[in-house]
């Protein structure tokens, strides 16, 4: 996560390499949930009818919409980065904080479904589960475990878009003082600003005696030479999770609402 | 600074918001589909589908379209060992 502070100048960040580690890391996302979906395939040939009939007790009104708001949600965080890359930063964080809410609504949306399948007495080990036929209890235990572990990582992945909206509504100020020797190096000097060739664009008036110390406070104004790349490898990353979060669900939805 | 961009070039608001739209359909698509009851052709369909929209969100969404091949290279190959996995699985399952 050195990346997200690296506001410093001379500050060496590798943003292939922040980049290449997200995608790598992406790829046991890949493995963890690919295991599963693998489970989920022999289980689903070997209990065809059960599979076919529990699943007709999803919601599917309620898995389309939740399909809705993922796919929404990654547009607009699509739309985050591309803002930050022509150094848009307030609407960066406006579809940031839309992603955000759009990953809450989903889990909204959950807790109530999984809410009311478990009135119905249905949860993992329930008695009325366990009297049910073997598929169904591997269909709603692959249901249960599968959407739970996704949920778990909308909920990270809100986490850190959060962190990131904050990172970056914050964003640091650089601190830099120069202290002179002594008074007699400050006395008559001014204090300027220059471009690259050495132009003045902004000079102080000369100081005088009772100036001891000068303190120069140096903002970053979101030009992109500034922040595009560096700064935020972190949000690219943050919405690169964000989108393997809404991968995963494109094959969980059909896979668990539409196979009835 | 590193200048060590991985991607060739930017694309705009305008491109996501037509993979959006684009993912929008195919939704509907298999929403429509799963209802006409095609049998054991409906989960191909879904999985197809499913498919396709999980390319649009790679390639567009997470920037693969314009990211150096070598990212390309490395998707591929994680799905490859992915798809090898589902196949050894299977050939065991079916022909046990």
């Amino acid at each position: 996560m050195s990346a997200t502070n690296g506001l410093a100048v001379g500050h060496q960040r590798d943003y292939a390499g922040a980049k290449l580690g997200m995608w790598v890391f992406l790829f046991t996302e890949l493995m963890l949930f690919g295991g599963m979906f693998i489970l989920y395939a022999v289980y689903r040939t070997t209990h065809a009818d059960d599979f076919h009939y529990a699943a007709g007790e999803l919601d599917t009104l309620v898995g389309t919409m939740n399909t809705l708001i993922l796919l929404t949600s990654s547009l607009t965080m699509a739309l985050s980065i591309a803002a930050m890359r022509t150094a848009r930063k307030t609407v960066s964080i406006v579809f940031l904080v839309l992603t955000i809410a759009l990953g809450i609504w989903f889990m909204v949306n959950k807790y109530f479904e999984w809410g009311a399948k478990f009135e119905h007495g249905l949860y993992p080990n329930s008695e009325l589960l366990l009297q049910r036929a073997k598929g169904e209890i591997l269909f709603f235990g692959l249901y249960f475990t599968m959407t739970g572990l996704h949920g778990l990582h909308v909920f990270i992945g809100v986490v850190v878009l959060s962190v990131v909206a904050i990172k970056m509504a914050n964003r640091p100020y650089d601190h830099i003082a120069f202290a002179g020797e002594g008074r007699d190096d400050l006395r008559g000097a001014r204090l300027a600003l220059l471009d690259d060739s050495g132009r003045r664009l902004w000079a102080s008036e000369p100081m005088d005696d009772s100036v001891k110390e000068v303190s120069v406070r140096v903002k970053y104004l979101p030009v992109p030479r500034r922040i595009r790349r560096e700064d935020f490898a972190v949000l690219e990353n943050a919405g690169l999770y964000w989108h393997l979060v809404d991968i995963i669900w494109i094959f969980l939805f059909p896979l668990f609402y539409l196979i009835t | 600074m590193n200048d060590n961009d991985t991607e060739r070039e930017r694309a705009g608001f305008g491109v996501y918001v037509l993979s959006w739209v684009a993912l929008l359909i195919l939704t509907a698509t298999t929403v429509t589909v799963a209802g006409m009851h095609l049998g054991k052709l409906s989960v191909f369909t879904a999985v197809i589908i499913a498919a396709v929209k999980a390319t649009v969100v790679l390639f567009f969404f997470m920037h693969l379209k314009y990211e150096k091949p070598f990212f390309r290279t490395m998707v591929c190959i994680a799905l490859g060992a992915l798809v090898i996995f589902i196949g050894l699985t299977f050939t065991d399952i079916l022909y046990r």
